[in-house]
């Protein structure tokens, strides 16, 4: 059957009245058929053909990159890893020894592990503190722009730049609790506490920015259910918008935790990127006022750029730094799991 | 005919036309005027059948106006709040009815540019002189989304009841007067087995009676509830006017509604607000059988809004 001969003369004619010629697509179905026949269906322009297959391209593109990263990382990382590596410290590298095959990473991995926590957990109140005041307070209004654009500021900085300004910081005589002084009084200004503070730098605005966003999609009703109530609003902040936007929180943490694990420049100014080496006799705290190293700085200098040279670790410990990220992002997930959006509707 | 037929003719609308209404035809007086004027609505079943119980007063505004920057919302508003007595404030939308109704709990100070005149009375005191967090637990609010807060039924519930401050009482102390909100609230029986479950996961009308049992766990002496069914399906609704009929005698309920029929249903006393003036105050039966002003028989016949 014709799918235009229905209808007779005078339906033609007023659709040819209502149709202009000169466009005869899109052509729209006819109400009485309902359904679509294939050659009723108008074709995409060819614009939106490119668009779309770009936008394929890209999706895949980057599925694919992540893939041969990881791909990549797990062989090279393999074919090196010895499970000893992983609990044996490494050795200070001089020329007489067979760089390749002396020494482990225990030392690195566990400097990232307290590197992370510490900055994470200086972060946090911090940020959560930060996003709460912007989001539910606010006043004046001048100095929330200020503080917006501080928090901006400091996420736009480069982390070099934030491990100079902390050695300019921290090698003053007043912060020489937070390293060791040496005899002549010079504040060395490299510990994990001073590295763990400026890494919180770079966390903070991942987390003001997470969990503001969070907090301002709660809906104003919400609020004034709890104002409704009698309560004010430091209850309401506590009990009602903190659990409800712990998602946010949660993943600005993550997101904080990564980009804390993934540093470099601030582990090699900031940390000494040594081996573990406490100061004083404190038994926590002669670790956080000693120096460290990351697996981030022990990649760095067992690359070939670096002064070790020896590529074969700095694979293994690269892997292991990528497992590490992941299975942090994944803990992290998996503790915030929650309905993701409680309003949504 | 082919399956093409003329579009209907366009009609234009004109902004700030008044409405015109069919005079209804005056054959014996008033009242039957009116009634051809809403027989829509008086041929609907009413909820509130019979005994209207012991009407005390509960809250008074005197000549009360709102403005948000200057611009006012709510004018010289003058009625009662009884107990034993639904008051429904009826009106098209932006007319003040919610802010009359934000301003009984004083939730409109929330707004950083409104302003207020005149008084609001509870029990014979100014509410400016009270303590908004005591005046907010004597004058509790269900909102027109289902606002369940996100944790578990049972803390919802308690939520209102627990005190700020170091001596917070026990999940067994609190669990009795819980219990006790959500009966009153008909949700009891429906959740009783699974208090701890999140509160997100009750249905829309669940929801909504939670927020209600949330709002009566704190033992208000008023009820103010803003278009609290516009979300729900017919069924929830339906459980919700019951639930506003069998507390009207203990509490004094408010109720802002945009649905005619639902204010028909439940309100022993209607508000008419038109553009922030109150237009029309009276029984129910009155204000939709005989309204007395031009706007109310406009806007209960159906005529604009």
């Amino acid at each position: 059957m014709s799918t235009h001969a229905t209808g007779g003369g005078r339906a033609a004619a007023l659709r040819r009245r209502l149709q202009p010629p000169r466009l005869p697509r899109p052509r729209l179905p006819r109400r009485d058929r309902g359904v679509l026949k294939k050659e009723e269906i108008v074709p995409w322009s060819l614009g939106d053909k490119i668009g779309l297959a770009a936008a394929w391209f890209c999706g895949l593109l980057l599925c694919a990159i992540a893939g041969a990263i990881v791909i990549y990382m797990l062989v090279r990382g393999l074919q090196y890893l010895s499970v000893q590596a992983l609990f044996q410290h490494p050795v200070i590298l001089s020329t007489t020894q067979s760089t390749g095959t002396a020494g482990g990473y225990l030392d690195p991995i566990e400097g990232t592990l307290i590197l992370t926590a510490l900055g994470t957990l200086i972060a946090l109140p911090i940020g959560v503190g930060t996003a709460v005041w912007l989001s539910e307070y606010g006043r004046p209004a001048w100095l929330a722009r200020a503080v917006e654009s501080g928090v901006e500021i400091v996420a736009g900085t480069p982390t070099i730049v934030l491990a100079i300004f902390g050695l300019l910081v921290f090698t003053q005589g007043a912060f020489g609790f937070l390293s060791f002084t040496a005899e002549g009084g010079a504040v060395f200004g490299r510990s994990f506490f001073i590295a763990g503070i400026m890494m919180s730098l770079i966390a903070i605005p991942l987390i003001v920015g997470a969990t503001r966003e969070a907090l301002q999609s709660i809906p104003a009703h919400v609020r004034e259910a709890s104002y409704a109530l009698g309560k004010d609003k430091i209850s309401t902040i506590r009990r009602v918008l903190l659990p409800a936007s712990r998602k946010g929180i949660a993943t600005g943490t993550t997101l904080g935790m990564g980009r804390i694990a993934g540093d470099t420049a601030i582990v090699v100014l900031l940390l000494g990127a040594t081996p573990i080496e406490p100061q004083g006799d404190i038994p926590v705290l002669r670790v956080l006022q000693g120096t460290g190293s990351t697996l981030t700085s022990y990649v760095y200098n067992n690359s070939p750029a670096g002064e070790g040279n020896a590529p074969q670790k700095a694979y293994a410990a690269a892997f292991v730094l990528l497992i590490l990220v992941i299975v942090m992002n994944f803990v992290v997930d998996l503790v915030s799991r929650r309905r993701s959006d409680p309003w949504a509707r | 005919m082919g399956p093409l037929k003329k579009p209907p003719p366009v009609r234009r609308i004109v902004v700030d036309e008044e409405p015109t209404i069919v005079e209804p035809p005056k054959r014996n007086g008033t009242t039957e005027a009116a009634k051809s004027g809403a027989s829509g609505l008086l041929s609907a079943p009413r909820k509130r059948e019979g005994k209207r119980g012991k009407v005390r007063e509960r809250m008074r505004t005197d000549a009360l106006g709102v403005a948000y920057a200057g611009k006012p919302a709510v004018k010289a508003v003058s009625l009662t709040v009884n107990q034993g007595e639904v008051l429904g404030l009826i009106g098209p939308s932006g007319c003040g009815k919610t802010t009359l109704l934000r301003s009984l709990n004083r939730l409109v100070d929330q707004t950083p540019t409104a302003s207020r005149s005149g008084s609001i009375l509870i029990d014979d005191q100014d509410v400016d002189l009270l303590d908004v967090t005591e005046l907010r637990r004597q004058v509790g609010m269900v909102f027109q989304q289902p606002n369940p807060f996100p944790m578990s039924v049972f803390d919802n519930v308690a939520y209102g009841i627990r005190e700020r401050g170091s001596r917070r009482p026990s999940r067994a102390a609190l669990r009795p007067a819980v219990e006790e909100a959500l009966d009153r609230a008909g949700l009891l029986e429906e959740v009783k087995d699974n208090l701890s479950h999140p509160a997100l996961r009750l249905s829309g009308g669940q929801q909504q009676r939670l927020c209600i049992a949330r709002s009566l766990a704190v033992n208000p002496e008023v009820l103010l509830l803003d278009e609290p069914c516009s979300a729900l399906d017919p069924r929830s609704t339906s459980l919700i006017e019951e639930l506003i009929m069998s507390l009207r005698s203990e509490i004094a309920i408010v109720i802002v509604t945009h649905n005619l029929q639902q204010a028909y249903r439940v309100a022993d006393r209607v508000a008419f607000m038109y553009l922030g003036d109150l237009v029309e105050y009276g029984d129910a039966d009155q204000v939709f059988g005989a309204p007395k002003a031009k706007r109310t028989r406009e806007y209960v016949s159906g005529g604009f809004g």
